[in-house]
């Protein structure tokens, strides 16, 4: 099966991490994959709200905007807050990328063929359609790498999608206490 | 004779309870009942207006505000509240502060039937979902409540709604 490994690949997205960059995961996979490239107070995992970890990002990043904010979550978790790309797409944020590891299943639920499976529903389309200006198709090393240096200086919203190979790591747990977790980001950046 | 009375401008009244209250991002869909107060809003260079496609965004918009920092108001007319609902998980979870400010439909002199079945349900819905209801029925209550709604959700991270009765807003014109 080709496409890249999500555990490398998160870990090549947030190597030699700076303090500025904030990461919200989607429930699930990338939730896992997030915490398994090191804890960092300035994660916000999730373990439930299918479908707004970009929208997450966009209030985080509006909030702060000499901050880098990096959504990285699953094709399953976007298709169901695809309006979310229409959202950001109208209020163009210009710290904010948002990266889809896009299997073309439900990883959690017992790999169920997603809408994206096959070709079926292409999200970079969806994105560059709501008017998000850079969509980068990642399917390689070279290409990862040159996400990897772009999320390092954003200046306007950015989404990806990784065509990652299916998988299922073994799941690395982070915190789950939701009020644990959202005290400890806040303190982190210091508001 | 009795002086003429005042009807108090409630729409301009919620604008400057945000403004007091430090809101800086006001997430909605497009509401008649709003429209007042989304105007005045995207008016503000310092408020961010954020139009979104559905009501369940806005509660993921509000919680991404806190984390970084910034105060954030949903504005939503009563059938919205139904497209939330799962996504209150994430304040209820976190305890993230919570604000709605939310025009009720279904309830007075409704043209609509349709509008009946959600209309009906926010109340218990909203309590179910932990939220604290404040309802106010005469533009001059709407000030008031919506003070001490914006003093439970931010002075506790907790969640609250505003309900705007259907009185307040006045009946649709369905014919013109």
């Amino acid at each position: 099966m080709s496409g890249l490994e999500r555990r490398a690949a998160m870990a090549t997205l947030l190597a030699d991490r700076k303090d500025d960059l904030l990461v919200i995961p989607g429930l699930g996979s990338t939730c896992w994959d997030l915490a398994a490239a090191g804890d960092n107070d300035r994660n916000f995992y999730l373990w439930g709200a299918m479908g707004g970890a970009a929208m997450i990002g966009l209030g985080l990043a509006l909030a702060q905007p000499d901050k880098r904010v990096l959504v990285v979550t699953g094709d399953g978790e976007m298709l169901m807050g695809m309006g979310a790309l229409a959202t950001i797409g109208i209020k163009q944020p210009q710290n904010l990328a948002v990266v889809v590891f896009d299997n073309g299943h439900y990883g959690e639920t017992g790999m169920q063929p997603s809408h994206t499976h096959k070709g079926g529903v292409d999200l970079l389309g969806v994105a560059r359609s709501c008017g998000i200006a850079t969509c980068l198709d990642v399917a390689d090393e070279a290409a990862l790498a040159d996400l990897a240096a772009r999320l390092k200086e954003l200046s306007g919203p950015l989404f990806a999608r990784l065509a990652i190979a299916i998988a299922d790591p073994p799941r690395v747990l982070p915190e789950r206490d939701g009020t644990v977790l959202k005290a400890r980001f806040r303190a982190a950046i210091g508001v | 004779m009795n002086a003429p009375t005042a009807t108090v401008d409630w729409p301009e009244k919620l604008y400057g309870t945000l403004k007091r209250a430090g809101i800086r991002q006001v997430g909605y869909v497009p509401d008649a009942g709003h429209a007042r107060l989304i105007d005045r809003c995207r008016a503000d260079p310092d408020i961010h207006d954020v139009v979104l496609t559905t009501e369940e965004e806005g509660v993921a918009l509000a919680a991404g505000a806190w984390l970084g920092g910034q105060r954030a108001v949903l504005l939503m007319q009563s059938s919205g509240v139904g497209n939330c609902i799962n996504m209150l998980s994430l304040a209820r979870s976190c305890r993230f502060p919570l604000l709605m400010m939310i025009t009720m439909r279904g309830e007075w002199e409704e043209f609509n039937p349709w509008q009946e079945p959600m209309g009906s349900i926010v109340d218990p819905v909203l309590r179910l979902s932990e939220a604290e209801i404040y309802r106010a029925t005469k533009p001059e209550e709407v000030e008031g409540l919506a003070e001490r709604a914006v003093q439970h959700v931010f002075g506790d991270e907790r969640i609250a709604a505003l309900l705007l009765s259907q009185q307040l807003i006045g009946k649709k014109v369905w014919t013109k």
